[in-house]
């Protein structure tokens, strides 16, 4: 038999919305991930996978502000995806969001498509802020722009920023954190995958980050610890930082998101051997046939 | 001369990972330093073998590389693995400083460089490490064209004194040379015979390079010289000036930006000691892109077409001394007999 993947043209609105809805917009992300992931035959598929509610959340929720019609538009908020083998669920969410054609989707990692392995800016694709695929520069870019905003444009825009919990074994981090502290960066929200899984094995065994929130606390950030599956803990902590930021805290902030990788797919959940690899066809039928 | 034999298809970084497994049998002052992608870099032969001797620093390739200094000057032999992207850019001061200009015993294994890492893209295709590195002194740079011979490599790196990079790929390439040819840092070795022009070429292209020279001989009856450049630092000036004294024209072929590495290393020779024509194949001073490897190594013109192209190029320059730069257009007639 064979096996035909297609993307339906639904958009999702970036509005408030109930529980139920958020679920199925993440679900149907979950989709498109392995979709497009097993079209590509390469790429990553845990982590992906694991932050897709919290992403569905902040896109189509009414957290982010941004116009996928007027991608430069001046007043937008900016996500930074400093973990750029995240690309798959970043593609999906702004193809949803109506910043390009869904069927893109189908062209993931192909010679010649925008849809770069990781997001490159050269490939032009509306949406994408900055290239990124080095880990760990990504979050110091996210303050710069927080910089601009806070420091200099004297704006109320936000810069969100997510990273990998593997990928803050990169010093730079820390140097990225300790500027967000010292510039009182209230309009910086950073989220942390923390799925504890990266390529050679659990976080704690190549290169402990623990303890985490205290780490951050140091740093002198607001500290949110969070369930990242369960949606009413992401809607509250998007909005305590909403008002932090909106109160001057002068305090960044960090979500710290526990995940599971792989999740929603029984045979990737919470599995590190997931972190890069696409899946075959068999696998992405049972993956698609689990995603109901 | 050195014979060869093709014998199929095998990725360059098992050479290295088998290396450094035989290195710690040799030598107990071995040490690996994991950057979390040990088994994509097959340092996780070596972790399997010596754990006691392997250390997971995560993903921190700043501070690997510095406590690989720090080891070194404590006696240790310390080899640090993750890919070129990340192995060679994002230690760069560490490899100056604490590496290069404190000259010791710091070796680094460069994966999945070039093109060839594929659909990853641009940011993990690295393509310029060799300009970069070869500029730093006391460095050892060694670029391999085959699964021998980065074990090769590996060893000799492993049993020399000094700072020390090896790059290598991700995808198998064909391997051609043979297990008991010899290796030498910084004595290229010739794989075809010739003097109507000098391809000299390094890792995957050095194959590339082989399949041009036949293609020339075969079309054209163009004898030329093939050189497999292994160690672009410190260059084999003895056999480049010899290519260039007996050929009167030079093509060099590398995965990696056309200004700077090989070709920047052996263009420098030339200029000083024998100045003859010379063409570049390379990247093109591009980044790359997302692709499959072997449609990007067309997509780049970096197979042996490019490398037969430019030989008829450099050959005529010499002959006709034609100086300027040929366009495109001119050299369609060529890419019309190779279609
Ligand atoms: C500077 C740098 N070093 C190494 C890599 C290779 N790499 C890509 S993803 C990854 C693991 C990231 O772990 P984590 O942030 O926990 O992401 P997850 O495993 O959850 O997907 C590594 C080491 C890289 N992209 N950039």
């Amino acid at each position: 038999m064979e096996f035909n993947i297609e993307f339906s043209k639904e958009n999702y609105p970036n509005t408030p919305k109930q529980i139920e809805e958020l679920a199925r917009i993440a679900l149907n992300t979950r989709q498109d991930i392995i979709k497009s992931l097993f079209l590509a035959k390469s790429g990553h598929s845990g982590g992906p996978l694991g932050i897709s509610d919290v992403m569905s959340v902040l896109f189509f929720a009414g957290i982010m502000k941004y116009d996928s019609q007027n991608p430069n538009w001046k007043e937008r908020d900016r996500f930074v995806l400093s973990c750029g083998h995240y690309a798959p669920v970043l593609y999906t969410v702004l193809a949803r969001a109506g910043y390009f054609p869904t069927e893109e989707l189908l062209t993931l990692r192909k010679l010649g498509s925008r849809l770069q392995g990781h997001p490159g800016l050269d490939s032009e694709l509306p949406g994408i802020e900055t290239s990124s695929g080095s880990l760990g520069q990504g979050i110091s870019i996210a303050v710069g722009m927080a910089m601009s905003d806070k420091l200099l444009e004297k704006n109320d825009r936000t810069v969100f920023c997510l990273t990998g919990d593997g990928e803050i074994q990169e010093g730079s981090c820390w140097e990225a954190a300790m500027s967000a502290g010292n510039f009182k960066l209230d309009n910086l929200c950073w989220i942390v995958d923390n799925n504890n899984c990266q390529i050679d094995g659990r976080v704690e065994d190549v290169m402990s980050i623990y303890p985490l929130g205290d780490k951050f606390q140091t740093f002198k950030f607001e500290v949110i610890e969070i369930d990242g599956h369960n949606f009413n803990d992401i809607i509250a902590a998007f909005n305590q930082f909403k008002q932090n930021q909106k109160n001057r805290s002068g305090k960044p902030t960090v979500i710290i998101c526990k995940t599971k990788m792989g999740r929603g797919v029984s045979f990737m959940e919470d599995n590190y051997q997931w972190h890069g690899n696409p899946p075959n066809e068999k696998e992405a039928i049972q993956a698609l046939s689990e995603l109901i | 001369m050195q014979e060869y034999k093709l014998i199929g298809n095998k990725p360059t970084r098992h050479g290295f990972g088998e290396g450094l497994v035989a290195l710690g049998e040799r030598n107990e002052n071995i040490v690996v330093l994991g950057g979390d992608i040990t088994g994509s870099v097959m340092t996780s032969y070596f972790a399997e073998r010596f754990p006691e001797r392997f250390f997971s620093i995560g993903i921190a390739e700043q501070n690997a590389t510095t406590i690989a200094a720090g080891l070194a000057l404590s006696g240790k032999i310390p080899f640090f693995s993750s890919y070129s992207a990340f192995a060679a850019f994002r230690n760069t001061d560490q490899l100056r400083i604490s590496v290069c200009y404190n000259n010791i015993n710091v070796k680094i294994g460069g994966g999945h460089s070039g093109i060839t890492v594929g659909p990853d893209g641009a940011t993990h295709q690295s393509l310029e490490e060799l300009s970069l590195l070869r500029t730093l002194p006391n460095m050892t740079l060694i670029s391999p064209c085959d699964y021998n011979e980065a074990k090769k490599a590996t060893l000799a790196v492993g049993e020399s004194f000094g700072p020390a990079y090896i790059r290598f790929g991700r995808s198998a390439v064909p391997s051609f040379t043979l297990p008991e040819s010899t290796f030498e840092i910084g004595k290229a070795d010739i794989y075809h015979e010739g003097t109507d022009v000098a391809i000299v070429a390094c890792g995957l292209l050095t194959w590339e390079a082989i399949l041009a020279a036949q293609e020339l001989k075969k079309r054209r009856g163009i004898n030329a010289r093939v050189i497999n450049c292994h160690t672009i630092k410190p260059i084999d000036i003895h056999t480049i000036t010899s290519a260039a004294k007996d050929c009167g024209a030079i093509v060099t072929a590398e995965e990696h930006q056309v200004h700077g590495g090989l070709g920047g290393a052996v263009a420098e020779v030339v200029v000083k000691n024998y100045p003859v024509p010379m063409e570049f194949v390379g990247v093109k001073d591009t980044f790359g892109t997302s692709g499959e490897p072997d449609e990007l190594i067309k997509y780049f013109g970096l197979t042996w077409k490019e490398i037969y192209s430019s030989a008829l190029i450099a050959i005529e320059r010499r002959d006709k001394g034609i100086s300027s730069v040929r366009y495109p257009k001119e050299i369609a007639p060529i890419a019309e007999e190779l279609k």
